[in-house]
């Protein structure tokens, strides 16, 4: 822990203590709107920011050296793109009982339940998994792209 | 109501800091206050998943401008042809506000339920798909080709920023010049 605090890429002591503490918050709120996107306000696009901006913070607060070695970029594509597909599943798996994006479950469950509303709740994971590993990826490569401009020159 | 045209007030005045003042940063700032009053107006107008995204989307792209400006310096032309552009300006907005009033004029009034399809996903939205929140209903169960399209778009843009900002010249080991071409 000490040699992570005296690394001199990332920020102040102090950032790096607070990033710890609520980086695990953050992420945990970004989950909690997604998993009830279908119960209370948020849903999929919100809570995947919100899961961004945990990586991001950790990007601003450690340096993107600490970062690349959690999650590269190419690691953040494939997760984006295994959302996309996971969504087109979810929406040709309405197929089965007749159209596209049917919501196929037929005991739609108690409202107000989190196991509830069907192909709802799956659809947010998807789209959260794509949103988050998508703005993650395109703010890691912006950071590596300034790194590699300033060397180049 | 007073509320809001307190909010639209702080909405045009950050944007028009942001604007004018010649600090980069300084204006990155005001259109975050500016951000923050649209989120403001979308809770006063009962709203909440659009202000929770609304804030959010905000704070990333405020994060993304400012790693984008501070540390660098921006060309900012300062002089030039302001007569010219100051007329071009008054005469796109006079445009705008003619065309605008006239498109406009047919809608309702501002809060006016007018709402005959909404009405149905109010009534029966909770019965047929057993989301409780309706607007996550109507965007992953009624309106759900909508949001395809709109992953699509996202998914696009991911594979375009990809590509565009890849390391130029990722050579092979045993590549030469003419093999990339």
């Amino acid at each position: 822990m000490n040699k992570r605090n005296d690394d001199p890429a990332g920020m102040s002591l102090i950032v790096k203590t607070v990033a710890r503490v609520t980086t695990g918050l953050i992420l945990l709120y970004g989950m909690y709107i997604i998993i009830h996107g279908h119960v209370s306000p948020g849903g999929g696009f919100a809570g995947g920011v919100i899961v961004a901006l945990a990586f991001v913070l950790l990007v601003l607060a450690f340096g993107k050296k600490f970062t690349m070695e959690k999650i590269s970029v190419s690691r953040a594509s494939l997760v984006e793109s295994l959302g996309a597909i996971m969504f087109l599943a979810i929406a040709l798996a309405g197929f089965a009982g007749g159209y596209f994006f049917l919501n196929f479950f037929t005991n739609k469950g108690e409202p107000f339940r989190v196991f509830s509303a069907g192909i709802i709740p799956l659809c947010n994971i998807a789209i959260s998994l794509k949103v988050a590993a998508g703005l993650f990826a395109i703010f890691m490569i912006l950071v590596i792209l300034e790194s590699t401009v300033k060397k180049d020159k | 109501m007073v509320e809001l045209y307190i909010l639209l007030t702080f909405m045009i005045i950050g944007a028009v800091i942001a604007v004018v003042v010649k600090d980069l940063l300084s204006s990155i700032v005001a259109v975050g206050a500016a951000g923050l009053c649209v989120c403001l107006a979308f809770l006063v107008l009962k709203a909440p998943d659009l202000a929770i995204t609304q804030l959010v989307v905000e704070v990333l792209c405020l994060v993304i401008l400012i790693r984008a400006t501070v540390r660098k310096d921006l060309p900012f032309s300062t002089s030039g042809r302001w007569v010219f552009n100051t007329a071009v300006t008054a005469i796109f907005m006079i445009t705008f506000l003619c065309i605008s009033y006239f498109a406009l004029k047919d809608l309702p009034q501002f809060g006016y339920p007018i709402m005959k399809v909404a009405d149905i996903y109010l009534k029966q939205g909770l019965v047929k798909t057993g989301a409780t929140n309706l607007i996550s209903a109507v965007i992953l169960d009624y309106r759900a080709y909508d949001t395809l399209g709109e992953a699509t778009i996202l998914f696009t843009a991911v594979i375009g920023v990809l590509a565009i900002m890849r390391k130029i010249g990722r050579k092979k080991p045993g590549e030469t010049e003419k093999d990339q071409e």
